[in-house]
């Protein structure tokens, strides 16, 4: 499977998730989105050593991806092949920040290994709240929640629009890729001659489609305005959803509870 | 480059979302004063062709490896720039929500280095400048190497500016741009080298299509209003950045009139604001090791601000951090259970 099959694999399989009807899909978008906005702001919020007391945070992605049965595999191969930046940036911590900050016994580790697991963790955290995000929610409803918060209606339209011909065209990219590639004798990528014209004639193809979608709108009594069916309604779910988990993330973010938790184990143990 | 999440904090990530924001509201102000009602399927299509168009790669000249298009520059030229700026902002919104590329407190930072500063300003300062409307080939060709140049510059050095105010990573400043700038040359580069021949083949083809985003308004009408915009956005980030800035360095005595009273910050639920101010005066409160001016001084000074490390503090949190991720995994064994 090519690269932009692949891709558009990945687009399909999110959105058939959040088509099915699970207690998660039922609930108003814009609940899940503001939630998991707060979630991502109080990941962040925490100190750049903190390690430990993040990881009661996973229970929001974790619990959010199994009920809505979000397949744990998937999830991860995206994770892993997103991390490259920030593991890169953050692999430059423990070569510079040496600074003793705990101790195991007789082993002392430096500051700097202590704050590159702080960003993976937060990483791997938000990343997934992301994902786990969309496939619960879908991108029509989502953009439909955004639109009722208040972002400008140009750009949950183009979010719409470039959401359904982003399959369009990268069908019709995909095929040009895999034609150029069966002329060119097993010869990798295209050269800038080559790619000129490959990739303007792709161009060539939007431009003729979107004259070709305008027509049809119109013909269809398009006046400027995108309308949708879908309605959101807010419940007391809803209400619930919000000050349920906002509740246990301002616990979270104000007790330490690994430290509380181990505290008491190794209290208790030896 | 896409921006982290886990590399940035609740104060720069939120002052690049109101930036971000700021511009969106105004690009999109703009867009629909044009009223050209063909620019809504035009936008959209055009965007699904850049998210196609990223994954179809080039064997760069006199190299072994490979580039592909970023696209920013290449909508400015065939859009205009604020309808090239929501595009490129729907495209990384795609990404991030999908493709797990940045996150979603990053997708504000990411629209800003990737979205204007090529639409907003390589292209009205720079593309405009070296290409007027009917340039020659080789003048477009300049113009949008320089442009696409400039451009990736200036995102890099946001990328650098946004990680080192965020204090996550401990790369200093200097470090950073020297591992940043080179690169993001050879990326500009590449981009500007991939956007001049789409332009140029576009050109031939369809000559119609180029001058598009100056052609409603006549003559230069639309760089003052753009350059309002830009400067706005630029006062904005320049000033929510040194208010950041200028509650670092007396971020230590804060912590020590504070840690005393109150050791765990109230954080409400509700109230954005309070919440964001609460959170910023946390991240106020790091040590001052965390600007090292290099490593041996930082590890010297690392000893003097921390005398004793509580071995039996350190035991606790990794036992409790391994017993709290065994007990999430088992709410999601439960959970999942219970639905199955």
């Amino acid at each position: 499977m090519s690269r932009i099959d692949a891709a558009l694999h990945d687009l399909r399989s999110l959105d058939a998730l959040a088509q099915r009807d699970t207690p998660l899909a039922r609930l108003d978008a814009r609940a899940k989105l503001i939630t998991t906005l707060v979630f991502v702001a109080v990941v962040v919020s925490f100190d750049r050593y903190t390690v430990a007391a993040l990881l009661p945070l996973a229970l929001y992605p974790v619990a959010l991806a199994a009920l809505g049965e979000v397949p744990a595999a998937s999830l991860m191969r995206k994770l892993v092949i997103a991390a490259p930046f920030a593991l890169l940036v953050g692999l430059f911590n423990p070569l510079l920040d040496r600074a003793p900050m705990l101790a195991i016994g007789d082993m002392v580790i430096a500051g700097g290994w202590v704050s590159l697991a702080s960003i993976c963790v937060r990483f791997v955290l938000t990343v997934s709240a992301a994902l786990v995000l969309i496939a619960v929610t879908g991108m029509h409803t989502l953009c439909a929640a955004l639109g009722r918060l208040g972002v400008p209606r140009v750009f949950t339209a183009q979010l719409l629009f470039l959401y359904r011909y982003a399959f369009v065209l990268g069908g019709e990219a995909s095929r040009m890729a895999t034609a150029r590639q069966l002329r060119a004798g097993g010869h990798g990528g295209a050269r800038l001659a080559t790619y000129g014209p490959l990739v303007g004639h792709l161009l060539l193809r939007a431009f003729e489609r979107a004259q070709r979608i305008h027509l049809a709108m119109i013909a269809r009594g398009f006046d400027g305005e995108m309308r949708s069916l879908r309605v959101l309604h807010w419940t007391r779910r809803d209400t619930l959803f919000i000050l349920g988990w906002c509740a246990f993330f301002a616990l979270a973010r104000a007790a330490d509870l690994p430290q509380v938790l181990g505290g008491i184990l190794t209290g208790a143990l030896p | 480059m896409h921006m982290a999440d886990a590399l940035l904090s609740p104060a720069v990530g939120a002052a690049l979302w109101v930036a971000t924001g700021a511009t969106m509201a105004f690009c999109a102000r703009r867009v629909r004063e044009e009223g050209d009602e063909r620019a809504v399927p035009l936008m959209g299509v055009l965007g699904a062709f850049v998210f196609a168009a990223q994954m179809i790669n080039f064997t760069i000249p006199a190299t072994g490896s490979s580039g592909h298009l970023g696209g920013g520059l290449l909508l400015a030229i065939l859009l205009g720039p604020h309808a090239a700026f929501i595009v490129i902002a729907s495209v990384l919104t795609v990404q991030a929500l999908f493709f797990a590329d940045g996150g979603l407190l990053a997708l504000g930072a990411n629209t800003f280095n990737l979205g204007v500063f090529p639409c907003l300003v390589a292209y009205p300062l720079i593309y405009r400048l070296i290409a007027r409307a009917g340039a020659s080939g080789p003048r477009i060709a300049v113009a949008s190497v320089f442009a696409a140049v400039a451009g990736l510059q200036f995102g890099a050095l946001g990328v650098v500016l946004q990680t080192v105010a965020s204090a996550i990573s401990s790369l200093p400043l200097a470090t950073f741009l020297w591992l940043m700038l080179p690169i993001h040359l050879a990326i500009g580069l590449v981009e500007g080298l991939a956007t001049a021949a789409i332009v140029l083949f576009i050109r031939r083809a369809r000559p119609d299509l180029i001058d598009r985003g100056f052609a409603p308004r006549g003559k230069c009408a639309s760089l003052r209003p753009l350059l309002t915009g830009v400067a706005a956005a630029t006062l904005i980030t320049a000033g929510v950045l040194s208010w950041f800035a200028s509650t670092q360095p007396d971020g230590l005595e804060w912590s020590i009139e504070h840690t005393a009273g109150t050791a765990p910050l109230y954080v409400p639920e509700n109230g954005v604001h309070g919440w964001l101010a609460q959170l910023q005066q946390r991240l106020a409160w790091l040590p001052d090791y965390d600007f090292p001016a290099d490593a041996k001084t930082a590890a010297v000074d690392a000893k003097a601000a921390w005398p004793e490390i509580k071995p039996g503090a350190s035991i606790a949190g990794i036992v409790g951090g391994v017993v709290t991720l065994a007990l999430v995994w088992l709410v999601a064994i439960l959970l999942k259970r219970r639905r199955g």
